[in-house]
């Protein structure tokens, strides 16, 4: 890895690069999935190439091959360069960088078990016994499993002189039990949807999940959602349990603050976002407490954002992003950073591979705990909705207006958790539904979700991201508009 | 509304000319990709092998704030090899093609595929299949350099800048290659070029946007389209809040693509199978308006698409809608032997979940002009595209996501400004049951699909539940 980084970085110095970098990066995928209590996906893949980036006449240029072998490389970082001079021809403004001490450094993830060595059978038969469970409940038409894995290994090298090595590991594993009945189809996923919970672990996650031991639960839950009465329509108190939260931090909070999306570089895809460089410092974002931090730090806990250096070998950091209800910062990289003014990049740019320039990426954006105990907090409720395990997501592209709906609810009545509700939903606009947030839940409530499928860039990039949080309450929040007639 | 009609394009100089040629050395062609498949199925001593590859050179310039901002080329090609091991299946994939790799990558697929339960639907491989030829390729596309990319971005930048606007956008050249072999004897070859520009055009408080995309690079004229994006921001300055509420309103085609791509899942044997479709127990049941007839047609000429699906078979091109009543399904091999049916061509590649799907939807037009729609209105709701579109109720298809980027409302048959945007939950059942008119079915092109072809519409009572902020 060391020699087609090096190769790519001379090669693009010679050919008139005032800067560059390069990342190789080999990945291994595994897909293993069940439907009904067959086999549904089963598949290996693996993905070796190097991605180049110049400044070269003040612009930037992007190449990526998997053709490694010295004349390919080289190739490559002279189309990078090539590539740079032709953006000079639309260029307003020279590239400028904040900057960045060169680090020399080798991290890896935590992991205990890897997950490519468990053989793929007991990886089966963990889902088909999931599978079996789910479909012992009466009702179940569709049961399904899934995990997936991930090890990344890569390079990084700059013509500033960095240096770095990172291995890590994702892994990630969920059930779903679908049920059709009359003219409904209801679902109960644990523990989480989008293929229940992700992390940067090995199969030690998979293990702590205990899937079979919830099978029968959330197929019984899927098939009683068909008599559960309908989420009313009106202004409401609504809990939201934490997988959902860490959903609405990354819609509301994680993509509004990137610097990128502010700047408008992202204004033809993935939007703008309201939170101009005016607000920084000077507006009320939630409520006295909430607390919300970008941290890519091991010591936040091993999250799909997670890392010891981001894609432009800046390390991880914790961003204060607002505190105590007041907005305090973005995400930035390098660029971003140098054209706001801040001394140093907050360390966010990620890529989803070799053949992707990296982008401004959340880390693991998490609400810090609060101090309520989760019963205390029920206790505390007269009258609300209580929502677990997102359904539907949607936002506006300036990240103001959001409504999400959830697989389940219940009525909190006079500090108990009452009859289940189907369909819930809520919608509001960003600053007043977190200027509402009254209570969070403390840590021993809090879990590091994560989410494994953002879609941002053009062309588009997947990412896994991490959002702590604990169950939460809101006030006058607007529900159940999603099924309105 | 629409783009203006496009320029020539300027013929390429002699020296750009040198520079395609050597850029055209990344085809491989058919002949080699026969040569690398029959190398890696002789690695194999699995009962069957069959063996995908793709080759992909992709291009993007992107800018923004009137300038380029991110400019990137990728050179890939994947080798994705199946195996059956008595009755079991599987498949691993690299990028990897050296002949080390190669077996390793042929061992992996026969390792995974070992050690689980007989497939009791698997079925064998197909010998050679009879697939129609489509052209698709256009050199000139393939070969497009960055500065060709630069200049168009840097002439929509400059008039945008000279309007005292701001434009944020892509323009992307790709070319693909696709064989398919087995140990059968099968082999099939695809190849496809494709060019997209895409741009928003904003001020202060407004915004426009365009899109179009093609395999032929002469077909897209980005200054048109940034002159489209252009109009539209102006048009929408000092936007008006309208409350939200059931509004008649005109679909241009992106925003049409971008509902009614949601669709395309349900069509497939396997949802309805799993009873996760919105058409369980409707096939055959009126459910749309008599306006509304959807097939799935990859040799349509707007299309896009390999002429044969993941297992090799040969694409047919299906009625899945006649006048509002849902007739058909697509179905893959197992799934039709499943239903009793035939394989239509529609199958993903083994093994996977999800059966198959169409790809290629097709829906019949109209003649009516979106301008003909604004001038038939009293009162609506003019939208260019939408977002963040979201499935709230899978059966009766209630979808969600907002307007942006040329929101008007329109008035005694004019448009009479631009409005805040809107969120909407509106059932597909119910839109489809509402369209008024229908303009020429088009090649749209969204944000929330991929490419079909389909029209403009008018649809009354569409449901908008809530108002953004700006």
């Amino acid at each position: 890895m060391r020699d087609w980084a090096n190769w790519a970085i001379d090669t693009a110095k010679v050919r008139g690069a005032t800067f560059a970098d390069a990342r190789v990066m080999d990945i291994r995928h595994r897909d293993v999935s069940t439907k009904n209590g067959d086999v549904g996906n089963l598949s290996e893949s693996e993905s070796l190439g190097i991605g180049i980036r110049v400044i070269a006449g003040g612009a930037w240029g992007f190449a990526a091959t998997d053709r490694l072998t010295r004349e390919g490389v080289q190739a490559c970082a002279a189309e990078a360069v090539a590539i740079a001079k032709a953006s000079a021809l639309a260029k307003t403004h020279d590239a400028v960088l904040a900057p960045e001490g060169p680090h020399v450094d080798t991290w890896q993830g935590p992991f205990i078990k890897d997950p490519f060595r468990i053989p793929v059978e007991r990886q089966i038969d963990v889902l088909l016994a999931a599978d079996k469970e789910m479909r012992r409940v009466k009702g179940v038409t569709l049961a399904e499993g899934s995990m997936s894995f991930r090890r990344i290994e890569q390079y990084y090298a700059s013509t500033e002189g960095s240096a770095i090595h990172q291995l890590k590991m994702l892994s990630g594993a969920g059930i779903v039990a679908t049920t059709f009945a009359g003219s409904e189809i209801q679902k109960r996923s644990y523990p989480n949807s989008f293929g229940g919970q992700h992390m940067q672990r090995g199969y030690e996650l998979v293990e702590s999940l205990n899937l079979v031991g919830n099978a029968q639960r959330i197929a019984e839950e899927s098939v009683a959602l068909h008599s559960a009465a309908q989420c009313p329509e009106g202004t409401s108190t609504i809990i939201l349990e934490s997988a959902q939260l860490g959903l609405q931090i990354h819609e509301s909070v994680g993509h509004p603050i990137e610097l990128d999306r502010v700047l408008g570089m992202e204004a033809n895809f993935a939007g703008l976002s309201f939170l101009t460089l005016d607000k920084l410092r000077t507006l009320r974002y939630g409520s006295d407490i909430v607390n919300v931090v970008a941290d890519a730090r091991l010591e936040h806990g091993p999250g799909l954002g997670t890392f010891g250096y981001d894609d432009e070998g800046v390390p991880a950091q914790c961003t204060p992003i607002i505190t105590d209800g007041l907005f305090t910062g973005y995400l930035s990289n390098r660029e971003t950073a140098a054209a706001i003014g801040e001394k140093r990049s907050g360390g966010t740019m990620r890529t989803e591979s070799w053949s992707n320039l990296p982008i401004i990426r959340m880390t693991n954006i998490s609400l810090l705990p609060g101090s309520w105990k989760y019963d205390d907090l029920i206790a505390d409720t007269d009258d609300a909705i209580l929502m677990s395990t997102n359904r539907s997501w949607s936002i506006d592209d300036h990240r103001y207006q959001f409504q999400f709906s959830t697989e389940i609810g219940w009525e909190v009545k006079n500090g108990k958790i009452g009859r289940m509700l189907k369909n819930p939903s809520y919608s509001g606009i960003t600053t007043e539904f977190w200027g509402s947030c009254d209570a969070i839940c403390s840590r021993e409530h809090w879990t590091l979700w994560g989410t494994p499928n953002c879609g941002k860039g053009q062309p588009m990039q997947t990412m896994g991201t991490g959002h702590g949080a604990s169950p939460s309450r809101f006030r006058n929040v607007k529900i159940g508009a999603a099924f309105a007639k | 509304m629409s783009p203006a009609k496009k320029k020539s394009p300027p013929k390429p100089k002699r020296a750009l000319l040198r520079r395609r040629e050597m850029a055209a050395d990344h085809r491989l062609g058919p002949g080699a990709l026969r040569e690398l498949a029959e190398r890696i199925i002789k690695f194999s001593d699995a009962d069957e092998t069959e063996v995908d590859i793709g080759a992909v050179t992709d291009a993007l310039t992107r800018f923004a704030n009137n300038t380029i901002h991110q400019n990137v080329a990728e050179q890939n090609l994947t080798v994705s090899v199946r195996t059956v091991v008595d009755g079991r299946t599987a498949r691993a994939t690299t990028n990897k093609t050296d002949d080390e790799s190669l077996r390793r990558v042929v061992r992996a697929a026969a390792d995974l595929a070992r050690f689980q339960p007989k497939n009791p639907d698997l079925l064998p491989m197909l010998k050679q299949q009879k697939t129609q030829k489509v052209a698709r390729f256009f050199p000139a596309t393939a070969t497009a350099m960055p500065a060709e990319r630069a200049r168009a971005v840097a002439r929509v930048c400059k008039a945008t800048a000279t309007a005292k606007q701001t434009a944020a956008g892509i323009f992307s050249t790709a070319m693909v290659e696709t064989a398919f072999a087995n140990s059968r004897g099968y082999f099939a070859h695809y190849e496809q070029t494709r060019a997209e520009f895409s741009v928003t055009i904003m001020e202060k408080d407004s915004s426009g946007w365009a899109k179009a995309n093609s395999p032929n690079i002469a077909d897209i004229d980005p200054d048109a389209l940034g002159a489209s994006a252009s109009r539209k921001a102006t048009a929408s300055r000092a936007p008006k809040e309208i409350p939200p509420g059931r509004y008649t309103v005109i679909l241009e085609p992106s925003a049409v693509l971008d509902l009614v791509g949601f669709l395309f899942y349900d069509f497939a044997g396997t949802a309805v199978l799993d009873q996760r479709s919105m058409f369980n127990k409707r096939i055959g049941t009126k459910l749309f308006g008599d306006n509304i007839t959807i097939c799935d047609d990859v040799y349509h000429p707007l299309q896009l698409g390999t002429p044969f699906d993941g297992e090799g078979v040969p694409r047919e091109k299906v009625l899945l809608v006649d006048r509002g009543v849902p007739r058909n399904l697509v179905y893959s091999r197992a799934t039709a032997k499943k239903m009793k049916k035939q394989p239509t061509g529609h199958g993903f590649s083994l093994p996977n979940e999800y059966g198959e799907a169409p790809m290629n939807l097709v829906f019949t037009g109209g003649k009516a002009s979106v301008d003909e729609m604004v001038r038939s209105t009293e009162r609506g709701i003019l939208v260019t595209r939408l977002w963040y579109i979201r499935e709230v109720d899978p059966y009766e298809k209630i979808l969600t996501g907002m307007t942006r980027d040329g929101t008007f409302l329109v008035e005694n048959g004019k448009i009479s400004g631009g409005i805040r945007n809107f969120r909407f939950n509106q059932s597909m059942i119910e839109m489809l049951s509402n369209v008024e008119m229908l303009g020429e079915a088009v090649r749209a092109a969204g944000e929330e699909s991929f490419e079909m072809v389909v029209p403009a519409m008018k649809v009354r009572g569409f449901h908008f539940s809530e108002v953004t902020k700006f």
